[in-house]
């Protein structure tokens, strides 16, 4: 186990060399990028001259964070009114990512909230009398899988979320998000993630998807929300996910996938773009590095005997780098880039990424690296899918084995309706 | 008609409807500190919802309901049903969202509800235009692509779109999205077999490269186009780059002649030592000095390659870091 507590890439004398080349051209793109890395020098350069420690991950600051918005959040949250599984999970994920408890009575309190946004026919609603939809679902489901107690697993109605995800299977093989919404390559990542967590695939529900997945796949590599689209860390990331846990991850053109994740890292800041010439932001420190140990595995699969044993393809020093000297608000929670502010999506991804940077490899085989101080060290991200680890669910690795335990002793439900209430429905869900 | 700055508690339109609080239990989670404000909209929306009423009021409440929160997709989905059991017109409608997103325009919903007027009006003629105008303002708005090529599609309106994307070029040759569209656009219409149009798009994608050979997005481009075709059978491209690599050199057109010189051997059985040489010394140019960001993922390169393709006399270099030199098949790290 490495503990990189003296030389940071940043502070290197190369590292100068890194910044962008515009060549002279100058672009809304390029301006934009020389701001964000000047912002970057400030930071670096502050650090260099007040900072004697190394980079320290602020664990009670962010702990303090969490606890408060577990209860309470402010009216700046109004904007995520139809996302508060959202908030629970994020949150959640957060203190077990720290290896912070959730106190007992705390943990029944969110099983009871998201037992009152579960939608009478099923799936989970964005917060109580709301409508269904595929990414509240994902949300709560990974929440009470966290939590893992009895109580907790048996708020899922299991056969009322399989005929939702029946009722929002499109005849193409995707999924709309939810009853008259859009369709994109989330929708898929959430109905695999919680039909597998819970054990309720059934051998038609997803039929034709991986096809569906693989036409999102574009010239530079990457998966684009709809096929055509540009490609997206976010959206390649669930396409992705989705394949591995459909098993048909080698449908997708794996290697030029890896390429261009690969070339979203960004040479100066460290931290990772969402597509070919924009900005870093810290969430894509899990959604695109996170890619690599599921190509990783992926590869090792189909048989590819050159892959690294201690390292994932993406230099893992200089995002920590990134995330720990650029992206935390001193008083709690983390951040997109310098300048922005804290929420909880961003405290979630990045220490999410922050957690895949650290660690390499599964329960097998395991390489640490972390940079600064030991205490920094935060819990693995990956879970297991029948042998390796890898983050596809990103919850707790223990987390994923317990609840996919508890689910497969329970029957697959039989589907009460098969695919079909197209995207015309007009009917109202409520309750 | 209703003043806006009323509680709806206080206006004497809603007297007879009686609001439902949220419930969200004894001991909540999450809980949201809303102003009153919005605790009072939301608590006449479940009152509506609850009774299913279809009224104009109901209407003009999605709206109060919406500008709070845009993203509350349960309130879209009402409001479209409404719009239909009211028969409102739907031009109004469009004038509506048109407002709405250019105020919110990185919405999922906002955009959603304007396809699903556009489907029922059957109207695509405003969206060109309309688009255009967010694109003028983020130039990289990835919902007004998405709307924009699903117009293209299912309207068929094809034949200006090339002129626009270089049009946006112009303006920004690193703007991603466009050279997305370019591809998209290609695709859709002439395709990229006819070798008129393949030449051309090389033409054009070299020409791009010498104004800023620092452009990630033009290089992915030209990949992007070859590679089915492969990259080594386009003919006098590999001496086009070489050329350029003394007076235009970046870390992309190094990774380019990795390509060049990995399609060669893929498809060529001829000087595969010295291609593979030179493809093996690129790789470790770019991992030593040239993009050491990416060192991890040049090493693996360089050692598929001469995998794949070394001699089994010089393969005394590709074992995987980490293993016993040459037992490359013990303690990987996904051992099942």
């Amino acid at each position: 186990m490495e503990s990189v507590s003296s030389p940071l890439r940043c502070f290197g004398e190369c590292h100068t060399a890194e910044k962008y080349t515009d060549d002279g051209v100058e672009t809304v793109t390029s301006v934009e990028q020389r701001k964000v890395e000047r912002s970057i020098q400030e930071v670096v350069s502050v650090y260099k001259q007040i900072h004697s420690l190394p980079p320290t991950l602020l664990r009670d600051q962010h702990y303090q964070y969490l606890k408060k918005g577990l209860r309470h959040l402010s009216d700046a949250y109004e904007c995520l009114d139809a996302s508060r599984p959202w908030l629970c999970y994020w949150i959640l994920h957060s203190l077990e990512l720290l290896e912070e408890p959730v106190p007992t009575a705390i943990a029944s309190d969110v099983c009871k909230f998201l037992a009152r946004c579960q939608s009478p026919t099923g799936g989970f609603a964005g917060g109580p009398c709301q409508a269904a939809h595929l990414a509240p679902t994902y949300a709560a489901v990974n929440a009470l899988c966290i939590i893992g107690t009895q109580e907790a697993y048996n708020i899922i109605d299991r056969e009322k979320l399989l005929s939702f995800l029946f009722s929002v299977k499109q005849p193409d093989g995707s999924f709309v998000m939810h009853i008259g919404g859009e369709v994109d390559v989330r929708s898929t990542y959430c109905a695999a993630s919680v039909a597998s967590l819970t054990n309720i695939m059934t051998p038609t529900l997803f039929q034709d998807t991986p096809t569906w997945i693989v036409s999102c796949q574009n010239w530079e590599g990457g998966l684009g929300g709809v096929p055509g689209l540009e490609a997206h860390g976010g959206y390649t990331f669930c396409g992705m996910a989705a394949m591995v846990i459909l098993g048909k991850e080698h449908m997708l053109d794996l290697k030029s996938l890896l390429r261009w994740v690969a070339s979203r890292q960004m040479r100066y800041e460290g931290g990772f773009q969402g597509r070919c010439n924009k900005l870093v932001d810290g969430c894509y420190s899990f959604w695109q590095a996170g890619l690599l140990p599921l190509l990783h595995r992926a590869l090792f699969k189909g048989g590819d005997s050159t892959l690294s044993l201690q390292k994932w393809m993406f230099e893992q020093q200089a995002l920590q780098e990134y995330i720990l000297l650029c992206c935390q608000n001193p008083a709690g929670g983390l951040l997109d880039k310098p300048g922005k502010s804290r929420d909880f999506y961003h405290t979630c991804y990045c220490l999410s990424g922050l957690s895949v940077a650290q660690h390499f490899g599964n329960m097998d085989l395991h390489h640490e690296l972390i940079v600064g101080r030991e205490e920094n060290r935060l819990v693995i991200v990956f879970s297991s899918l029948q042998a390796p680890s890898h983050p596809v669910y990103n919850i707790c690795p223990e987390k994923v084995a317990q609840a996919i335990q508890h689910f497969h002793q329970l029957p697959v439900p039989v589907p009460a309706q098969k695919e079909g209430s197209s995207a015309c429905n007009t009917t109202t869900d409520h309750s | 008609s209703e003043d806006p700055k009323q509680l709806i508690q206080d206006r004497k339109e809603w007297a007879d409807l009686e609001p439902v609080p949220q419930d969200d239990g004894p001991n909540p989670v999450v809980k949201i500190a809303y102003s009153d404000k919005f605790t009072d909209v939301y608590d006449y929306f479940r009152a509506l919802l609850k009774n299913d009423e279809k009224s104009d009021r109901a209407l003009l409440l999605t709206a109060e309901a919406i500008e709070l929160n845009a993203a509350n997709y349960t309130v879209w989905h009402y409001r479209r049903v409404l719009l239909q059991a009211l028969e409102k017109d739907l031009r109004e409608e469009m004038r509506y969202i048109t407002a709405i997103i250019e105020d919110q325009p990185k919405n999922y919903q906002v955009w959603h509800h304007r396809r699903m007027v556009v489907e029922w009006l059957n109207d695509p003629s405003e969206e060109l235009e309309f688009i255009a105008e967010i694109l003028s303002q983020d130039a990289k708005n990835y919902h007004a692509w998405q709307h924009r090529q699903w117009v293209i599609k299912e309207y068929k309106l094809w034949d200006s779109e090339l002129e626009y994307v270089e049009q946006l070029l112009e303006e920004d040759v690193r703007n991603n999205s466009a050279w997305n569209q370019r591809h998209y656009i290609i695709s859709h219409t002439t395709g990229y077999s006819d070798p008129a149009i393949l030449n051309r798009e090389v033409q054009y994608s070299l020409k791009q490269i010498k104004k800023a050979p620092h452009n990630e997005s033009v290089w992915n481009y030209l990949k992007g186009i070859l590679q089915d075709l492969g990259l080594s059978s386009h003919p006098g491209l590999l001496e086009q780059i070489l050329e350029l690599k003394e007076t235009h050199c970046s870390p992309y057109l190094l990774g380019f002649l990795v390509d060049i010189y990995e399609d060669f051997l893929e498809n060529t059985l001829e000087h595969h030592e010295e291609v593979l040489s030179k493809a093996l010394e690129l790789c470790e140019l770019l991992a030593r000095e040239k993009d050491t960001i990416r060192r991890e993922y040049w090493s693996y390169v360089g050692r598929s390659l001469q995998t794949k393709y070394g001699s089994s006399d010089s393969s005394t270099t590709t074992s995987a870091p980490g293993s016993d030199s040459g037992s490359v098949h013990q303690e990987t790290p996904c051992s099942s």
